[in-house]
């Protein structure tokens, strides 16, 4: 009963997951966009050198054992004036590295923006899938409180948690926990998008017949959700992640500019930029400079891989 | 024996609008009455087509045969179990007896999943054996066993719908319900596919039951076949009775629209009217509007499908020439 | 001698894409006549479509025309400015599409949609180009058009729609329809007033007619003569009882053959082995040879260009039924 035509040549038929994705349209764009490139590389070089922060940075800025008060306002490249000692980025008011500063504070401000997306993306993806199969009062209830929370502006959500959790804990933890209240903040702040996402692409892959055929066979309604539907809408949130990956750093570092975000022993970005930028007009401005720098650079670079990779993944505009 | 046996099966959907509309602009309730009163039968092995045009109730009828929808009146028995009031396990036993074969091939199959995980997705989801189960069933239905690893969009639409097939027959069914499956194909692969199913049933003795609009097609595969008017049956017969002498006007303008491969220049007088809305169907006979033969009595009163010997039909007129 | 309406000179488009330039239409000639139908068959991937998109110059990118002629009336319009195309869209050329929910836009009434056409190709000022519409719905068979003029296009059915799409096409009055698969959504009798409607308006009006499609009963019933198409190539032209009823190309000849209809009677459907090739990967020579039972050394070299056969042109070396 072969009356089909067999391939001439025994091509592997069965290709792994890498293999596939190398030699895929969508790999093939990639190598073929100097955008994508670009951010990619500044986005990889920004998260290694915060990886590997301890191994890089000269100093470690957090160790007041090593802390000289008198290499304070050292312009960057120039020997301090008593000590002689020279920092590639300069140093602030206490004395710390700006280079060093600014490696740990990527540390931060990354830990918090993917551990954020990753929370919102969970919630939201979760509760769009619900939304869009189960439908009924569940579906209501979840797009009703969806709306409910867009009226917020976002940082005023994340402030909320934050002043609600700092009620609950006793002061000796406030530090401690500042971290993960911060995460828990943008987290729950960001969700919203996700789920509205998912739960349209879920209404439009629920009517599907594989879907039908699954329900045929007598799968029930989480199986479907988790081992059929969630494959097929992960594209879309894939996009979203990346962009909301830069809104959360800068989110974070809006906050902890605020001074409602990352503890002074904990410094982010946000916080160096704050620290920074009293002193912009006195002319120490290597201080708010480089700081500023590096955040944008993050952000830019994350936003452009973002845009990019919405423009691969959208099949309409090949 | 009949294996499946419909009595009948009723399927009303609510398409009202809203609830705060209906109360503001103060309208009724609205149903749409999408299958009515539909009874037959379908002997072991035999294939049985239902053929209709749109809003004929067909896909529906399948759809609860299957169990993917609840029918609003009427029962659903196969091979013995009533799908409506059985206990649950009787119902997870015979789930596996009974496959279906969707019309689009393109989503019909889960486009992140490996071909092998979708064909045995039927015996794997009840904790079955599945070595080698893919393989073998790629090679019955005419595909290389080395497609087994590969996703959807490898393949072209027809060797989809084997796909499709591939994995309608890993629970070893006995009964199929093919949804329109060779529309949506061209006519040298829905050869091949049809081919393929005929074989299929012979060599495993599966009961089909086929739901089309093409009646070339359902000529073709048919052992018996229903014909549907806005979800009411108008008539049943052998495919050689139906063709030859239709009993029915609406088969018989079916029959004659139908554009004929060797009608060249063929003047056809078209069939006048469209097919009347199902939320508002007409009084009595749901074809009178159209029909030819028509006397005050359609319009009054709904026919019932009454036996003339092997055949059934639903028409106070049965037979009658113009 | 009249020009015929329509002239396709050795039409080929082509489409780079990164695995190579993929050739959908490869050097496709015929020509339509005055007040004839010509039917364009092929399966999926033929490029029949393609070709009709082809000649009314709504490819899209990237591919394009590479080679080859589109003659409407005697005159070139495959290097028309888009701006000079658009002119004779619509004017010229009227397109019958399949799915009739999306020819029509939904958010402007019908009479909108019939009178700003009317208008922008006839010039006649929206008053009588309202009225030239009623007349043109009248004529397509929608009751009541003077009232159902101000309908959106949601509010009628699948057939009616259809007929509106019809009226469309044809008010501007143009002299060559192009109708791509414009029954295959509807209903059968649906569609056998469909074809009714498409052929009287078309004799009526002496309108030439491109009828594209996979359906052959309805090339049957309704083309004066008939084009198959296969992986890009005209495969056979002819008249429509030779074409369908004494087919000459093998392809054909399987094709008819693989109908229901053909074999009536016996169990099994007469099939073609294999399918249609991908336009990426096309057999050197004769693109049907690996499934032609007359496949001979000849045809895995040259692919043979169509020759006069008969009334209609064949394009095999070893055609059926040749002595």
């Amino acid at each position: 009963m072969s009356d089909f035509p067999q391939p001439a040549a025994v091509k592997p038929a069965e290709q792994g997951r890498l293999t596939r994705l190398w030699s895929s349209d969508f790999a093939w764009a990639f190598r073929h966009s100097p955008v994508a490139i670009c951010s990619m590389a500044v986005v990889m070089l920004l998260v290694l050198a915060a990886v590997f922060a301890p191994l890089i940075a000269p100093h470690d800025p957090f160790n007041p054992a090593t802390l000289n008060l008198m290499n304070g306002f050292t312009a960057p490249g120039t020997p301090n004036a008593f000590t002689g000692e020279q920092f590639w980025l300069g140093t602030d008011d206490q004395g710390r590295d700006v280079f060093s500063t600014i490696l740990y504070g990527l540390r931060i401000s990354l830990f918090v923006g993917f551990a954020a997306v990753l929370l919102a993306l969970v919630i939201g993806v979760t509760l769009g899938l619900i939304a869009g199969y189960v439908g009924g009062w569940p579906e209501t209830i979840i797009m009703r409180s969806a709306d409910v929370q867009l009226t917020f502006p976002s940082i005023l959500v994340a402030l909320l948690i934050f002043g609600v959790a700092k009620g609950f804990t006793p002061v000796e933890y406030r530090d401690q926990v500042a971290i993960w209240v911060l995460i828990v903040a943008i987290g729950l702040s960001d969700w919203v998008q996700f789920a509205r996402v998912v739960r349209g692409a879920t209404l439009v892959e629920k009517n599907k017949e594989y879907v039908q055929a699954a329900r045929l066979i007598g799968r029930t309604g989480p199986a479907i959700m988790l081992r059929h539907i969630l494959p097929n809408v992960l594209s879309p949130v894939l996009v979203i992640a990346t962009i909301s990956l830069a809104l959360a750093i800068i989110a974070e570092a809006t906050l902890s500019f605020l001074g409602v975000g990352a503890p002074p022993t904990q410094p982010s970005l946000g916080n160096l930029i704050r620290i920074g930028q009293g002193f912009l007009f006195s002319g120490e401005w290597w201080i708010l400079l480089f700081p500023a720098c590096t955040l944008l650079a993050l952000a830019l670079s994350v936003n452009l891989m973002g845009d990019w990779l919405r423009d691969a993944l959208n099949p309409r505009l090949k | 024996m009949s294996l499946v046996s419909i009595k009948s099966l009723t399927r009303v959907f609510d398409v009202s609008k809203p609830w705060l509309n209906r109360v503001i602009e103060r309208l009724p309730k609205r149903f749409l009455t999408a299958v009515s009163d539909v009874s037959f039968e379908i002997e072991e092995r035999s294939v049985y087509a239902l053929v209709g045009e749109s809003g004929s109730g067909k896909s529906t009828i399948g759809k609860m045969v299957v169990g993917l929808l609840k029918p609003s009146q009427g029962t659903v028995q196969i091979d013995g179990v009533d799908l409506m009031r059985a206990s649950d396990a009787e119902i997870d036993r015979i789930r596996s007896d009974i496959q279906m074969i969707f019309q689009d091939p393109f989503a019909s199959l889960n486009p992140r999943w490996r071909v092998r995980d979708i064909i045995v997705e039927p015996v794997a989801a009840r904790g079955g054996k599945t070595e080698g189960l893919a393989e073998k069933l790629l090679e019955q239905v005419g595909l290389s066993p080395l497609d087994a690893g590969k996703f959807p969009h490898e393949f072209s639409g027809g060797q989809r719908q084997r796909i499709c097939v591939a994995r309608a027959l890993a629970s070893e069914p006995k009964l199929i319900v093919c949804d329109e499956p060779t529309s949506a194909l061209d006519v040298s692969v829905q050869a091949q596919v049809l081919n393929l199913m005929s074989d299929l049933r012979d060599e495993f003795g599966l009961t089909y039951l086929f739901i089309s609009h093409d009646l070339t097609v359902v000529q073709h595969m048919a052992d018996r076949i229903g014909v549907l008017y806005l979800g009411r049956l108008v008539e049943e017969a052998a495919p050689g009775d139906l063709f030859d002498a239709p009993l029915h006007p609406y088969t018989r303008m079916l029959i004659e629209a139908a554009p004929k491969m060797d009608g060249y220049g063929r003047e056809v007088v078209p069939p006048t009217g469209e097919i009347p809305d199902p939320i508002n169907p007409p009084n009595g006979c749901a074809y009178h509007p159209r029909c030819p033969l028509a006397i005050r009595r359609c319009s009054a009163e709904r026919p019932v499908l009454e036996q003339t010997g092997t055949r059934r039909v639903a028409c106070f007129r049965a037979g009658e020439l113009v | 001698m009249n020009t015929p309406v329509l002239q396709l000179d050795a039409l080929s488009v082509e489409i780079p894409t990164r695995h190579g330039v993929l050739k959908p239409v490869d050097a496709v000639s015929w020509d339509i006549a005055k007040g004839e139908i010509l039917g364009v068959v092929g399966e999926s991937g033929a490029g029949k479509s393609m070709t009709g998109n082809a000649v009314i110059g709504l490819l899209d990118r990237p591919a394009r025309i590479s080679g080859g002629q589109v003659l409407l009336n005697g005159k070139r319009i495959d290097n028309l400015t888009p701006a000079e195309m658009r002119k004779v869209r619509g004017r010229q050329i009227g397109m019958v599409f399949q799915d009739p929910l999306t020819s029509l836009n939904p958010l402007l009434t019908i009479g909108d949609q019939l009178s700003e056409t009317i208008d922008a190709h006839l010039h006649l000022g929206r008053a009588a180009a309202r009225q030239r519409a009623i007349a043109a719905l009248d004529e397509v068979g929608i009751p009541a058009a003077k009232d159902r003029i101000d309908s959106y296009p949601f509010e009628f059915s699948g057939g009616m729609r259809q007929r509106v799409v019809i009226a469309l096409a044809l008010c501007a009055e143009p002299s060559l329809v192009i109708a791509d698969e414009p029954t295959t959504a509807l209903d059968v009798s649906v569609q056998a007033q469909i074809i009714a409607l498409l052929k009287r308006i078309c004799r009526d009006r002496g309108a030439a007619v491109m009828l594209v499609t996979h359906d052959m009963g309805v090339i049957a019933e309704t083309a004066d003569r008939v084009a198959v198409m296969y992986a890009g190539r005209l495969a056979e032209i002819g008249p429509v009882a030779q074409v369908l009823g004494a087919p000459r190309h093998p392809y054909t000849h399987g094709l008819m053959g693989a109908t229901p209809l053909a074999s009536k009677g016996r169990s099994r459907l007469a099939q073609i082995p294999g399918a249609m090739p991908r336009l990426a990967a096309l057999p050197k020579g004769c693109a049907f040879h690996p499934r032609c039972p007359k496949a001979q050394n000849r045809c895995t070299v040259d692919p043979r260009p169509t020759v006069a056969d008969g009334a209609g042109r064949v394009a095999c070396w070893f055609p059926m039924g040749a002595p």
